[in-house]
């Protein structure tokens, strides 16, 4: 996400909502990359991140081709490499690749000579797409087009959860801070990652009950349950008392104000379940627009080539 | 004499060798002087000597004529991982360095923890291009349970005892670890990194490692393990030598131990002096060490320690690793970089101190701490004197030369410096008298 210019995010958006017209069509289908392939390399699993990208790419009329490292080679001991080179040997266009070991995007992209490479997760450290549907639903909850983006200078967001641990928040903080957006860090002592040096935040809290009537956009953040086990957290539910988006807390914040989540929710954990219901949590726009957003990342990616560079991590 | 008549080490006792036009350069300072060796010892020093006739002349103009260069820290990989690197080529590497002896770490599989094994590496270094001693694990099998048989090793000359790679994490068992080793006159090498604090850890923990999502091993969890092993040396007595320090809170525990002349030495990877964890940005596991790449300040603090006297020897901790292991994610690469062919350019390059101070922490420090110098009995980091056997290092001190992997002697490729531009060069090793390496080729 670092790689991305504000004009590369400002653009991205724009894209997005002629795709989330599209998307409204009784056939979303364009030909904007018909005879194009796209190339889905997931190394770790995930439904909704792969199944969002390969939705988008068939929407554009591209091939898509499928490669989950639990049926490959991988498992007979491929190398990582080898699989990268053997994939873009068959002849793909992008390689949208998903790790669990931060960095391997950014290695792949260095060992592929000629095609685009987008970073659908990886490890702890960036999820640029995740954070780009973010961007793009908060700018729609703003009003939409130019003038919403312009509501994001001074935007109080806040930033809920395992901070530490979150490719989705290292995204989302580069993504609000180069809009302008005022970011807030809220997370117990342990999930905060060890230094914050050089992270655009404005301040960073262990007391969400402090920052939350201020806050104009919560982002919750998924607590995997093993951290509840005791090293970082005595257990979920202490982390509930403190953390969690309870009813009680979603009253306090001021009217207007919305709620994020990448998904999976956990609910009774970091949200309670009535609250992922109510109006002001675009959960469900989220999954939506991340559909148009990943279409317009493939096609500024291959359609027009004006994303700064062949990559996007 | 013939020309290669059997020596006392079972080597080769070439010809006469003379050195010619170098400055010679050792404990007792710098003067002008050809070398002479003969029978593997030199023999005279001086200007105008007579040549024997059929003499080899290595020509030193513009050189510096030191003792062999020292190396503490030397992973061999054999037995058990000869694919990344063998006695025979790391053996090459470390005499291109400038090295005429190793310490070989007992990290091997199966790990140097017996007479047996200490032995096969012994014998496999006895026609190796430099003399290849033995750390022996302090642990059976380096597993931090049991103490391995340190009095039958100490039989067969090993002096240094480490489970390197891991440091021993029962402090009960480090201390009884220290007073067997008291009363064999042996030392204990510590790997400083407590388990528990260094986790999964990949990489420096700091603002590096947490942009870049990776996990962090803490300076913590080395000077958690170095304040620990000074109480007990305090406690037993017994000398004790740190391994690769690499934090400033480190440097500063064993500046004050020693002030309190506590019987401590230490060293320093030269990659803690020249590389920070700012290089593991783009994710290149060539990068990943143990320990990890820390921040400048660590490093300004190693560079300090080295300059003050506190830590007493520069060590390679050369690792060689196959480029598939170096092609896995940062988080599942082995740690470990190449360094027996780089360290003394990076140390002349990096630290700005004088050429005698560098060789003492090359030469002869570590081959005293390794119990190899004449004072102990042994032949490394003698002065260049007659006498003495000949295991000496020719080096331009000015030749600048840049970092080919692919021209490095050694199995493996796994160095960060490829491509790095580097000041002072080496042009000879005579190993016994032997020319090893001629104007910066290995003569096999």
């Amino acid at each position: 996400m670092d790689d991305l210019a504000v004009e590369d995010i400002t653009e991205v958006l724009r894209v997005t909502d002629s795709f989330v017209e599209v998307g409204r069509r009784p056939n979303p289908k364009v030909p904007a990359l018909r005879g194009r392939t796209v190339a889905t390399l997931f190394f770790e699993d995930s439904t909704r991140t792969r199944l969002s990208f390969e939705t988008a790419a068939r929407r554009l009329s591209s091939d898509v081709l499928s490669f989950a490292a639990g049926s490959s080679s991988v498992k007979k001991g491929e190398s990582l490499r080898d699989t990268v080179e053997t994939v873009e040997a068959i002849g793909v266009d992008v390689m949208i690749v998903r790790h669990a070991s931060s960095g391997v995007p950014s290695r792949v992209a260095e060992w592929v000579s000629c095609c685009a490479v987008i970073n659908a997760g990886d490890g702890w450290h960036q999820h640029p797409t995740q954070a780009l549907l973010d961007l793009y639903t908060v700018r729609q909850a703003l009003g939409g087009g130019d003038a919403g983006l312009e509501r994001f200078r001074g935007l109080q967001v806040v930033v809920v959860g395992d901070i530490r641990h979150s490719r989705v928040a290292r995204s989302q903080v580069a993504g609000y801070a180069a809009l302008g957006a005022e970011v807030t860090l809220v997370a117990p002592a342990t999930l905060l990652p060890p230094s914050l040096e050089g992270w655009p935040v404005v301040d960073v809290s262990h007391r969400l009950d402090d920052v939350l009537p201020k806050a104009q956009v919560v982002s919750l953040l998924r607590v995997q349950s093993e951290r509840g086990s005791g090293e970082y957290l005595p257990s979920l539910r202490e982390y509930t008392a403190g953390f969690g988006l309870t009813g009680r807390r979603a009253a306090m914040m001021a009217p207007d104000s919305i709620i994020l989540h990448p998904g999976p929710i956990v609910r009774g954990v970091e949200i309670a379940s009535d609250v992922a219901e109510l109006p002001s949590a675009l959960i469900t726009e989220q999954v939506s627009n991340g559909v148009a957003v990943r279409m317009a990342v493939l096609f500024l990616l291959l359609g027009q080539g004006s994303l700064d560079g062949a990559h996007l991590d | 004499m013939t020309e290669h008549e059997r020596t006392e080490h079972g080597g080769r006792a070439p010809r006469a060798v003379v050195i010619q036009g170098g400055t010679v350069i050792d404990q007792s300072g710098e003067r002008r002087g050809d070398v002479l060796i003969e029978s593997g010892h030199v023999t005279a020093v001086g200007d105008a000597l007579p040549l024997p006739s059929g003499c080899t002349v290595l020509d030193g103009t513009g050189c510096m004529v030191s003792p062999g260069l020292v190396d503490l820290h030397t992973h061999l990989r054999e037995p058990g991982r000869e694919e990344s690197e063998t006695i025979e080529t790391g053996s090459r590497a470390a005499a291109l360095g400038g090295y005429t002896a190793v310490v070989a770490m007992p990290n091997t599989e199966p790990a140097l923890d017996s007479a047996e094994t200490v032995r096969t590496v012994l014998e496999l270094g006895r026609s190796a291009t430099v003399q290849v001693a033995v750390a022996g694990a302090i642990t059976v099998g380096r597993g931090g349970e049991r103490l391995a048989p340190m009095a039958e090793m100490a039989r067969l000359g090993v002096h240094l005892f480490t489970d390197d790679g891991t440091g021993v994490q029962s402090a009960a068992l480090m201390r009884r670890a220290l007073e067997y080793a008291g009363g064999l006159g042996v030392t204990l090498a510590q790997h400083c990194e407590d388990a528990s604090l260094a986790g999964a850890g990949a990489m420096h923990e700091g603002a590096w490692s947490s942009r870049l999502g990776i996990p962090g091993m803490p300076a913590l969890a080395e000077e958690v393990m170095v304040a620990r092993d000074i109480a007990l040396v305090r406690e037993t007595g017994t000398a004790i030598h740190f391994l690769h320090l690499s934090t400033a809170g480190s440097i500063d525990l064993v500046r004050k131990a020693r002030s309190e002349g506590l019987a401590i030495t230490a060293e320093a990877a030269p990659h803690h002096f020249s590389l920070t964890d700012a290089c593991v940005a783009g994710y290149d596991p060539v990068y990943k060490v143990n320990p990890p790449l820390r921040s400048t300040s660590d490093l300004d603090a190693v560079k300090a320690g080295l300059a003050d006297g506190t830590i007493d020897a520069i060590a390679t901790d050369h690792a060689p690793h196959p480029p598939e292991l170096k092609d896995l994610p940062f988080d599942q690469a082995p740690p470990g970089m190449l360094g027996l062919e780089t360290a003394l350019a990076l140390a002349i390059t990096e630290l700005g101190l004088s050429l005698g101070r560098i060789l003492g922490l090359m030469s002869w420090q570590p081959a005293a701490i390794a119990r190899l110098d004449p004072g102990n009995g042994g032949r490394q980091g003698a002065p260049v004197a007659p006498g003495s056997e000949a295991n000496l290092c020719v080096f331009d001190p000015t030749a600048t030369w840049t970092v080919d992997s692919s021209a490095l002697a050694s199995r493996s490729r796994n160095t960060p410096y490829a491509g790095r531009s580097l000041t002072g060069r080496v042009r000879h090793t005579v190993l016994r008298g032997e020319p090893v390496v001629i104007d910066g080729v290995a003569q096999r």
